[in-house]
């Protein structure tokens, strides 16, 4: 099987240790993955501002670049919901490229069967919902089973996991305010739980609650799901 | 593009998030909403089918809405009522105030109708006028305060019991009390005069009945049985996208409504306005009139792709399972419905241009479709609203040149490495420009490393 990595275009610039830790996870368990650099961005960021012939553009091409490969992973929820589930929309047609693309924490456990990838994080952790991940992939319990297999690891549940951290792309620039009000709530939320590190499937989730956390000097720290697996 | 509207929006937006009063008692009172949803729940055997079958009846009848209207309006006259297909606001508001003179009124008594608010029909009976006293009691709170509804269901969730309390005592003069039975003794003693003294009741209509020619209304106060029954004249304001087919489908919708709207099993009382007062019967009022609303809902029937969001029964849940109307408040939409659907709605149905700025008030987070009972695919219409506005040229062109700039370096993956290094070059040095200036005033953006992850593999992995 040809295992192709996508590395959303702000996880490769600013969060590259995240696509490292897949690689280690994937390598550990044995999956042979290769990494097509012709590619930028999956296109969302147009997509959700409502450029869709841009997006589309975007769209042909990674069904291109990704055409060999038997199955696509990426460490994005959010990417990966873009590609599945929004791409046929714009295609016009699901596509075996788009249909087997798969967020990281669904291709170990809905693919491989694996939950137990080896990882030690005695650490205090919460995990945090992304959207697209929960309602887009409908990935809940996946991330969590991972979680629970990793020794030395206490994973505490927020109040409302579900809610959204306020991020959602440009909206968080066009209406900062109400991002920023969400972020509150959900930082909130997460102190509640004494929590060290709030884990999530999504980097993005993770830069707006972590940019909150830092402005505001707070003792917790993110990571994202694929860092904590890798960890041993 | 910026408009009046949008910068009313940002002012009230930016004024209530900062308001953390007013996030504390929305997050307490949706929190209780929850509980009780949550409850209620269960007592679906299956939720996701009874979803399945709502979203299939709704789909049958806003696809074949021409013949449902047709023949409820056929059973309405068989029934003795008068149907008015008014094709706009001021259609519904001059035909209201038409009966209004024909039958010489001077007090009008409602219950709680977002149609309307939708057309406001307040104003207009004033201004000719006719007294017009809200009956419901979260209305006739808004209503003594001077303010439009903050949530289609629940009209004064932003209010706790002091502040009606206090509205109470400066606009009626009564004592101040914390007792919310005392509260709505003091509602009650004020309005029970009003019905009895009224010549017209205006009501909405949660459900019409295409196969009986009857409005069902559903509400826990008893307002609404008394708006509709005491009163010689009976008018009701419906919109045409709450056509049913069947009584029977009340079966399913009654409790549908009551679950997803206040987590009840039933509202308190559901009634069946089936006509005028019959010889033989003891009350009702003498005449019955149906207003049919389109007032913009036709240009929604006629888009395929978001004709679904027609299905709405007003439940509320989208709102209050919406982050940003729990930080915002229902006020600051500026709109009649609020939250995920009225923002999915409102550029159909009023100025595109002027709303144009609603759908993209939104994170896409998806937990609106989540709640919704009818399966309408509220997040992705949010998606399709904003596509339309770029495609109608309501975008910034600003915004439109940098995507394309951005396209074009995406295009190649040199050009997208000669941006992203000069965009990490900008970040070390604390340069955010415009662009990412409104999320680092609050928050600190991560420093790009050293090396991304192409770099990585380039040096480190890349095999032959």
């Amino acid at each position: 099987m040809r295992v192709a990595l996508f590395i959303p275009c702000f996880i490769d610039q600013l969060y590259p240790n995240v696509g490292i830790a897949m690689v280690t996870v994937l390598r550990r368990l044995k999956v042979d993955v290769y990494y097509p650099p012709e590619q930028t961005c999956c296109g969302q960021p147009a997509f959700n501002t409502g450029y869709w012939d841009e997006a589309c553009t975007l769209a042909k091409r990674y069904v291109d670049i990704f055409a060999e490969a038997d199955a696509i992973v990426s460490p994005s929820g959010s990417c990966t919901a873009m590609v599945r589930n929004f791409y046929p929309e714009l295609l016009g047609k699901a596509t075996k490229t788009t249909a087997h693309t798969y967020e990281f924490a669904e291709f170990l456990v809905k693919h491989l069967g694996v939950t137990d990838v080896g990882a030690r994080f005695p650490q205090r952790v919460t995990y945090h919902d992304s959207c697209h991940a929960l309602r887009e992939l409908r990935l809940k319990d996946e991330p969590r089973q991972l979680l629970r297999k990793v020794q030395g690891l206490e994973l505490v549940e927020m109040d409302q996991p579900e809610t959204c951290c306020g991020f959602g792309g440009t909206f968080s620039v066009k209406f900062p305010m109400i991002s920023y009000a969400m972020d509150e709530v959900k930082v909130t939320s997460i102190q509640s739980t004494g929590a060290q590190y709030v884990v999530s499937t999504d980097s993005s989730c993770l830069m707006q609650i972590d940019g909150y956390l830092r402005r505001q000097n707070l003792p917790i720290k993110t990571i994202s799901l694929a860092e904590v697996l890798a960890s041993t | 593009m910026t408009t009046p509207t949008l910068q009313q929006f940002e002012r009230d937006a930016t004024a209530k998030t900062a308001d953390l009063r007013h996030r504390a008692v929305i997050q307490k009172n949706i929190a209780t909403y929850q509980a009780s949803v949550a409850r209620g729940r269960v007592r679906f055997a299956d939720w996701p089918n009874a979803r399945s079958r709502a979203a299939t009846i709704k789909w049958d009848t806003i696809n074949h809405l021409d013949r449902y209207l047709e023949q409820f309006e056929t059973n309405v006259l068989a029934n003795g009522g008068h149907v008015f297909w008014a094709e706009t606001a001021a259609d519904a508001r001059a035909h209201v105030l038409q009966l209004a003179r024909l039958h010489g009124v001077k007090k009008v008594v409602k219950s709680k109708s977002m149609t309307t608010e939708e057309i406001h029909l307040n104003d207009a009976l004033e201004a000719a006028g006719v007294r017009a006293v809200e009956t419901d009691l979260g209305e006739y709170i808004c209503q003594l305060r001077g303010e439009h509804p903050y949530h289609i269901i629940t009209p004064v969730m932003h209010l706790t019991k002091a502040d009606i309390a206090q509205t109470f005592q400066e606009k009626l003069g009564t004592p101040l009390t914390d007792n919310a039975e005392e509260l709505t003794m003091i509602a009650r003693a004020k309005l029970r005069h009003e019905f009895l003294t009224a010549d017209m009741g205006i009501t909405g209509g949660n459900f019409a009945i295409a196969d009986t020619g009857m409005i069902a209304l559903t509400e826990n106060e008893g307002n609404a049985r008394l708006t509709f029954s005491l009163p010689r004249v009976h008018v009701a304001i419906v919109g045409i996208e709450k056509l049913i087919p069947r009584l029977e489908d009340l079966a399913l919708f009654w409790p549908l409504l009551a679950d997803s709207g206040t987590g009840q099993l039933m509202t308190a009382y559901s009634s069946l306005i089936g006509g005028p007062r019959q010889e033989h019967e003891a009350d009702g009022p003498q005449e019955f009139h149906v207003i049919l609303l389109d007032n913009g809902r036709t240009r929604l029937l006629a888009d395929a792709e978001q004709r679904d969001a027609l299905h709405c029964i007003r439940c509320g849940a989208c709102l209050n399972a919406c982050p940003v109307y729990k930080n915002i408040g229902g006020h600051a939409y500026g709109t009649t419905y609020q939250g995920p659907i009225g923002s999915v709605i409102t550029p159909h149905l009023r100025d595109a241009h002027d709303w144009a700025h609603l759908p993209y008030a939104s994170s896409l987070c998806g937990a609106c479709t989540d709640a919704c009972p009818v399966r309408i695919d509220l997040h992705h219409h949010l998606l399709h609203n904003r596509r339309n506005a770029v495609r109608r040229g309501f975008d910034n062109p600003i915004q439109r040149f940098l995507f394309r700039a951005w396209l074009c370096a995406m295009l190649s993956p040199v050009r997208y490495a000669v941006a992203a290094t000069l965009g990490a070059f900008a970040l070390r040095r604390g340069w955010a420009g415009p662009l990412l200036k409104p999320w680092t005033a609050r928050r600190d953006f991560p420093t790009p490393p050293k090396q991304s992850f192409r770099d990585y593999w380039r040096k480190n992995e890349r095999r032959a």
